[in-house]
């Protein structure tokens, strides 16, 4: 591969470069607003956690130690929202941006305005939905924030909800017009904008996740639209869609929810796959194995998602034949995932492996979030999911492959790209640290979560039976101690925006392949203004 | 239900895996790890099915797992500086591909055969139907062998007392509200085994007889969850969803459920206690139940102030507690220390109205308290917390 590389900032003389608060507050450039998704997902997921580390204090000990189960409510709500809206998709999002133009050789996104809108649309539906809980904590009369759980079931949301719901209603029409527009915009600049010889069979991993992760996006976030939608006309218009009472139906609710949720997951997991086939090759100094069958799992995978949703809802009264259907499809889900990561495993097989920062967290990855694969399996079998459902079991499940999974890819490809982001390698020590304290606790954390949901502690619950007191013990330490590992995290993250540390080359690690390696390290503002042409 | 096979294979590889691991019998045993067996066929065939795919998802993972660990300690650079040139290979490509699906059908069969017991209800000889509130259940008794019209009605609450659990560390909460602040500092009471779980009227069902349950909810959507009978059906306001048990006859004991769907503030306040007698003692019990119910409402008197206060405190404390609190601060519900609605003489019919009737978010109460209990609920609430008003309010005025 070649490239026309070495635009410097003296080049771009039909440009203005922009200043000051301007700089980020009008920027259409791919990489300023790149960076603000990522500091803007690195604050929620700071946020979140802080809700999270509210939620383990409270369950530390049996007894209604440090907060109102009504706050303990809310703080499993607003947490579950903000992580999976705030922190994970914005992140997504922001790496995409980073990366998708200097991946394909395009010069930005192809709808650079829009892409500012979609940017600065999320810090005021966030705004809105955390300032619900800051009336909640500090507001005369403590109004309840929304109480209801991440997924908002009706008629908990509906008839039952607290004034709030109208907030979150608002806030989460914001972020599905912020996330559509971003999709299309990946899409238009993926088919549209590849440089010359950059055939779609070409495009690294991450690009076409990323493609297959947008239309998954433009597919479902109009269907949770949809469902606001209808909860806010049971609320004030007299519509009766989740009420039973006016001939509606709760379990309907639940249907399109989860007809949204489910490809949900795999829009926050997609571009991890991504990420992951990125980084694993290069340390391993190998081809990617079976890139064809990555990207045809992936499409299984996107595919599939459509029509797995009910078993969420295993327990609300389906037919027979309904339950075997999902039971069936969430089985074979698990196929094409199964060869994504024994295409990891072929990957690092007979390579010439050297473990840095990126490599460390993708292995990680790959283990813990197969750790989290197989749990679903185990969920997948309908009979033995009625034991499992709604229970600790399910918590466990879902932080495997969302904060060992997601988070850590995320983690990887901070590691991994920040030399080309901010021109500078991030501290080793600081990394390593970062890494080996956050890799032991997000085990203690969520690993006996496996044993109190088995042993029958349900979800969502502030206060428990005494049976299940050692494990939140030791969970809650757990906790804590991921919570403060992250702050090692800001401050590798601030190091590098200072410019402070080793200066990064072009192509820092030498096994790496790709055009983002071939512009200088930092990217200039304006990179592949003349397309480079890929053999 | 299962081939000889299948079960003997579960069975050995059940036995390797609890062999260091405690599986308790008892709900209440602290830090068990593993899924429940527990008393039903059913639930025996759940249980082997978890442990069956435990087995295979921790092979599959340790497979997995080892080659990662090998592939990274021997394929490591300072041993092999220059790395294989392969990326493709048809025959592994299909091999892992077709090897799970394969072992996917292998697990499918058996959930299916247990999926479709599971969901056969019919030829129940007992039809309890059971309903969700914010934050209780009830229990209906419909039909049980040939009378169809039982009668019986109760509501079950959450036995253990608000001194136990509400336990703020900080004054105040670190979010003030609904806590009992005044506690700070108190002795911690002691919690007893069965806390959070024990109610004040379990669930009685017979044992070697099949029981239906009819589950449906008032208000928002609640789960039934009976781990030991292998249950949790949803309980959804406007539905009546299905599920039913047959407790074998020599597992008659107790045995606890929680709520399993978010409902609100004290989700994980509405236990579910069974108590599973012999079929004797069942029938007896069903008869003394019967008769309670035919003989209408105790509209007797109370002789004094303080047996009044006695039965109002404990009706307060499992009917009134969670929303109004142990000392009448409020919280989702009104407080009532010191206030108006409490002292002024001339409300005490409005008290009534409001119990009876219910007034926005706060429910009927005409179902779950009898005309003596609402009168003695009244009663403490207008002299505890400090109102000490001195009104007796009888029975009688509840019944007009």
């Amino acid at each position: 591969m070649t490239a026309v590389a070495a635009h410097t900032d003296h080049h771009d003389d039909h440009h203005h470069a922009p200043h000051g608060l301007k700089r980020w507050l009008f920027s259409t450039n791919h990489k300023d607003i790149g960076t603000l998704y990522l500091w803007f997902s690195f604050a929620m997921f700071m946020v979140g956690g802080l809700m999270a580390l509210v939620i383990r204090a409270e369950l530390m000990y049996p007894g209604l130690q440090v907060v109102d189960p009504e706050f303990f409510n809310q703080m499993t709500t607003v947490h579950g929202l903000v992580m999976v809206f705030g922190a994970v998709m914005p992140a997504t999002v922001g790496l995409a941006n980073w990366m998708i133009p200097l991946m394909i050789g395009a010069p930005d996104m192809a709808l650079p305005r829009m892409n500012n809108w979609s940017f600065w649309i999320l810090p005021f539906a966030f705004t809105i939905l955390i300032s619900s809980v800051l009336m909640s904590a500090f507001g005369e009369g403590n109004p309840s924030a929304p109480n209801f759980g991440w997924t908002f079931y009706a008629p908990l949301s509906t008839k039952y909800g607290p004034a709030s719901t109208d907030l979150f209603i608002l806030s989460v029409h914001m972020m599905g017009i912020s996330s559509i527009m971003g999709a299309i915009n990946v899409i238009v600049t993926v088919l549209n904008m590849r440089a010359p010889g950059m055939t779609m069979m070409k495009m690294p991993l991450f690009v076409w996740t990323w493609l297959i992760t947008a239309f998954l996006l433009v597919a479902v976030m109009p269907v949770l639209a949809g469902a606001v939608t209808m909860m806010l006309t049971d609320r004030h218009f007299g519509t009766s869609f989740f009420n039973a009472a006016g001939g509606g139906d709760p379990v309907l609710f639940q249907h399109i929810f989860w007809f949204f949720g489910h490809p949900e997951v795999y829009i926050m997991i997609l571009p991890s796959f991504g990420i992951v086939s990125a980084i694993i090759p290069t340390f391993a100094r190998k081809h990617l194995f079976g890139y064809a069958s990555m990207v045809y799992a992936t499409a299984s995978i996107a595919l599939l998602s459509f029509v797995v949703w009910a078993h969420h809802m295993f327990t609300v009264g389906m037919p027979l034949a309904g339950t075997l259907f999902f039971m069936y499809m969430t089985m074979l889900i698990s196929v094409p995932t199964g060869v994504k990561v024994f295409n990891w495993v072929a990957t690092m097989w007979r390579g010439s492996l050297t473990f840095e920062l990126p490599m460390k967290w993708a292995l990680a990855f790959v283990v813990l979030f197969t750790c989290g694969g197989l749990s679903g399996l185990m969920l997948a079998m309908t009979p033995v999911d009625f034991q499992y459902h709604d229970t600790y079991f399910v918590v466990a499940h879902f932080h495997y492959v969302l904060v060992s999974g997601a988070i850590f890819s995320i983690f990887a490809a901070a590691y991994y790209w920040l030399p080309k982001w901010s021109g500078v390698m991030p501290n080793k020590f600081l990394g390593e640290l970062h890494f080996w304290n956050s890799l032991l606790s997000v085990n203690l954390l969520f690993f006996p979560m496996h044993f109190v949901g088995l042993a029958g502690m349900p979800r969502r619950y502030a206060d428990y039976a005494l049976q299940f007191a050692d494990y939140n013990y030791w969970v809650s330490i757990g906790a804590f101690w991921f919570g403060l590992s992250q702050l090692i995290f800001v401050l590798v993250c601030v190091l590098c925006a200072m410019k402070k540390g080793e200066k990064a080359p072009a192509a820092p690690w030498e096994g790496a392949e790709g055009l983002e390696w071939t512009v200088p390290s930092p990217a200039p503002f304006h990179t592949f203004d003349t397309p480079p042409v890929v053999k | 239900m299962q081939s000889t096979l299948f079960r003997r294979v579960t069975a050995a590889l059940t036995l390797l895996l609890v062999s260091g691991v405690s599986v308790a019998s008892d709900w209440t045993e602290r830090s068990n790890v593993n899924l429940r067996p527990g008393v039903t066929n059913i639930s025996q065939d759940v249980f082997d099915l978890h442990m069956v795919i435990l087995w295979i998802v921790s092979l599959i993972g340790l497979l997995v797992f080892g080659l990662i660990m090998y592939s990274a300690v021997a394929h490591r650079r300072s041993k092999r500086p220059q790395a294989a040139d392969f990326h493709e290979n048809v025959f592994l490509e299909v091999f892992w591909t077709v090897v799970p699906f394969i072992i996917l059908i292998g697990m499918a069969v058996p959930a299916t055969r247990v999926l479709i017991a599971m969901d056969d209800s019919s030829d129940a000889e007992l039809t309890v139907k059971v309903t969700g509130y914010r934050w209780n259940w009830s229990y209906e008794y419909l039909a049980y062998q040939d009378d169809n019209d039982v009668g019986i009605f109760y509501f079950s609450n959450l036995k253990t007392p608000a001194e136990q659990y509400n336990r703020p560390i900080l004054k105040d909460g670190l979010f003030p509200y609904g806590t009992a602040a005044d506690r700070v500092g108190a002795e911690p009471t002691e919690k007893d085994s069965t806390y959070m779980l024990a109610v004040d009227k379990p669930l009685v069902i017979p044992a070697g007889v099949k029981v239906r349950f009819l589950v449906t909810a008032d208000d928002v959507i609640h789960s039934f969850y009976m781990p030991d009978f292998a249950i949790k059906k949803d309980a959804i306001p406007g539905f009546v969803n299905e599920a039913w048990t047959l407790v074998p006859e020599d597992a008659t004991g107790t045995y606890y459920g929680q709520c399993a769907e978010l409902c609100g503030k004290n989700h994980a306040f509405m236990p579910i206690e069974v108590r599973v007698l012999a079929k004797n003692e069942f029938d007896s019990w069903i008869a003394e139940e019967k008769e309670k119910a035919a003989s209408g409402p105790d509209l007797t008197p109370f002789s004094s102030l303080e047996s009044a206060m006695e039965l109002g405190q404990q009706k307060y404390a499992a009917a009134c507690v969670l929303c109004h609190g142990a000392e009448g601060q409020g919280g989702i519900g009104l407080p009532f220390a010191g206030t108006e609605l409490m002292t002024d003489p001339s409300r005490v019919q409005e008290n009534i109205d409001v119990l009876i009737k219910g007034r926005n978010a706060m429910p009927s109460f005409a179902a779950q308290l009898t005309p003596r209990e609402i009168a003695a609920v009244i009663t403490y609430q207008r002299n505890a917390f400090g109102n000490n008003t001195g009104d007796l309010v009888q029975p009688a005025d509840v019944a007009k």
